[in-house]
């Protein structure tokens, strides 16, 4: 489920919508080395082949690889929040805001499966009306199943 | 005669802030005080290599302060590892032959509060904690829970880092904070970003740092051996490419490619090594770069510094200048203020907080984007 509004703009150059208006995150997949990276790329970072790399639509789900919980941060920014590095199923890794768990680090294992949800930035940021971002959310209690 | 190459001038100013200063009258009074130190002038540097990392051209505009000789001049900029870039840059010229007399300087001049990454990604609205955070202590508190989640590293051990460094900083009349900060002081301050306090972040300062390097054969003719630091390796890495490092910056590769490379120039070892100057611009940073700089195996930074090997009077101490987080840590700057440190040792010139003994030091600076540069040194 995604809550956003139906008009808002992705604010990640790396978000697409798609025709049923779903928003999601964008890869790139080497046909050389297999490698999937989140974003648009032309040619491999990992093994440099060129023009051999295509666009991909990333998974929905993943696992927690890592985390900070960030308690100071710039004007505009809600505090305190937990800032994820997740692997997504398929490929890809994504950096985003995890959301519905506690902010302790007693209460956040790593490898917790999430699922990827998109929602209004303003969850986030002050001046966050009207666009929509990637957030993480524990798997076993998002609206969305896998 | 060997084609090596010496420090034989090299100084530091006490780092601070200084808001009437400009990056070059900074540079400016550190170049001076390195040629002080081996009794030259401008007019004997041959070429200038000039790190910082705001604005460009600074090491000419430093020459209008002491000196327009003419000379060629390089300005560099590589992030955290700037002044080490321009060190190496140095060297490097007076390895291939081209001059036998260098002047390497590195300053900045720094704004205040937390850096920020530029908004280079043209979104419409900013993304720093909208997209989790890519600001620095956020990045590095990522370093230190990536080891947290392979070893099982504890908060109490990064916050340990901090309380050493601030000890050993007591014994230097140049860091800018000389203060011992108990262990429940660090655990109990301000929580920037977990496992991150207030007290194990550096802090963002005015400073600059230089030296005067030499070939073999110019500093014997010179006279100046007798003090001359020998450079026995230097390494320099970009971040090759990591799993995940496009979206959670990897500190870690790039460090051990610039550690092997100076390693294997040196063709020495880590255990060779008498004491360390490592990248400690946060408390979290310095358990994974014993691994990184093979102090110890992997996994075993958290028992090394546990074990007291790593404190003045330890097997092998790291940061006895107080590290950056007790000098601060002025971008350009840093990379030859840890290059001043260990020459201080290797000179037997450090003081109260001497490492006895000391032959080999090392010395590392990393800066996100990523360049990791890496030097060995030992006395003449
Ligand atoms: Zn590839």
């Amino acid at each position: 489920m995604n809550d956003g509004p139906n008009d808002a703009r992705p604010v990640a150059p790396y978000t697409a919508i798609d025709k049923t208006g779903a928003p999601y995150l964008i890869g790139s997949r080497c046909s050389a080395c297999s490698a999937t990276h989140l974003g648009y790329f032309e040619n491999c970072p990992k093994c440099g082949v060129r023009g051999e790399v295509s666009e991909v639509r990333l998974g929905d789900h993943g696992v927690l690889y890592n985390f900070t919980i960030v308690h100071r941060s710039l004007p505009g920014v809600k505090v305190p929040f937990i800032s994820a590095t997740v692997d997504l199923d398929g490929g890809g890794t994504v950096r985003g805001n995890l959301l519905e768990v506690e902010p302790d680090p007693a209460k956040i294992p790593f490898g917790m499966p999430v699922n990827v949800q998109f929602r209004s930035a303003s969850i986030a940021v002050e001046n966050g009306d009207g666009y929509i971002a990637h957030f993480f959310v524990p798997a076993d209690r998002g609206a969305r199943a896998r | 005669m060997s084609n090596d190459v010496y420090i034989v001038g090299i100084d530091m100013i006490r780092f601070g802030r200084f808001d009437d200063a400009k990056p070059e009258t900074l540079a400016a009074q550190a170049a001076l005080m390195a040629l002080d130190d081996c009794g030259k002038t401008i007019h004997d540097i041959q070429a200038i290599y000039a790190g910082t990392c705001n604005g460009t051209m600074m090491g000419q505009r430093m020459l209008h302060y002491i000196g327009q000789t003419g000379v060629p001049v390089v300005n560099v900029t590589n992030a955290c590892a700037t002044g080490a870039t321009a060190f190496r840059e140095a060297y490097i010229a007076i390895k291939a032959g081209i001059y036998d007399t260098c002047l390497a300087v590195g300053s900045e001049k720094m704004g205040k509060g937390m850096l920020v990454p530029k908004n280079s990604g043209g979104t419409p609205i900013p993304t720093e904690g909208l997209t989790g955070s890519g600001v620095m202590p956020a990045v590095f508190a990522q370093m230190g829970m990536e080891h947290t989640r392979k070893f099982g590293t504890t908060f109490e051990q990064f916050a340990r880092v901090s309380e050493k460094n601030h000890k050993h900083s007591t014994l230097n009349p140049k860091a800018m904070y000389q203060k011992e900060t108990p262990l429940e002081m660090v655990m109990e301050a301000e929580m920037i970003a977990y496992p991150l306090t207030k007290l194990m972040c550096s802090v963002n300062v005015d400073g600059s740092a230089a030296a005067v390097l030499m070939s073999e054969k110019k500093a014997r003719e010179a006279g100046l051996m007798n003090r001359a630091v020998r450079v026995r390796g230097s390494g320099l890495a970009s971040d090759p490419f990591t799993e995940r490092n496009l979206v959670m910056q990897d500190i870690n590769t790039v460090t051990r490619l610039a550690a092997k490379q100076a390693y294997e120039m040196a063709g020495i070892g880590p255990e060779d090594v008498d004491l360390v100057e490592l990248h400690d611009c946060f408390a979290t940073a310095e358990i994974p770069h014993y691994e990184n700089l093979g102090l110890c195996a992997e996994g075993e930074g958290g028992s090394l510094l546990d074990s007291g090997a790593t404190r003045l009077g330890g097997k092998v101490p790291v940061n006895v200048s107080g590290g950056l987080l007790s000098k601060g840590h002025p971008l350009g700057a840093t990379g030859i203020a840890n290059i001043y440190e260990i020459s201080q040792h290797l000179r037997q010139e450090a003081g109260s907080r001497q490492v006895e003994g000391a032959k080999v030091g090392l010395t590392h600076v990393v800066g996100l984007g990523s360049a990791s540069a890496v030097h060995l040194f030992e006395k003449a």
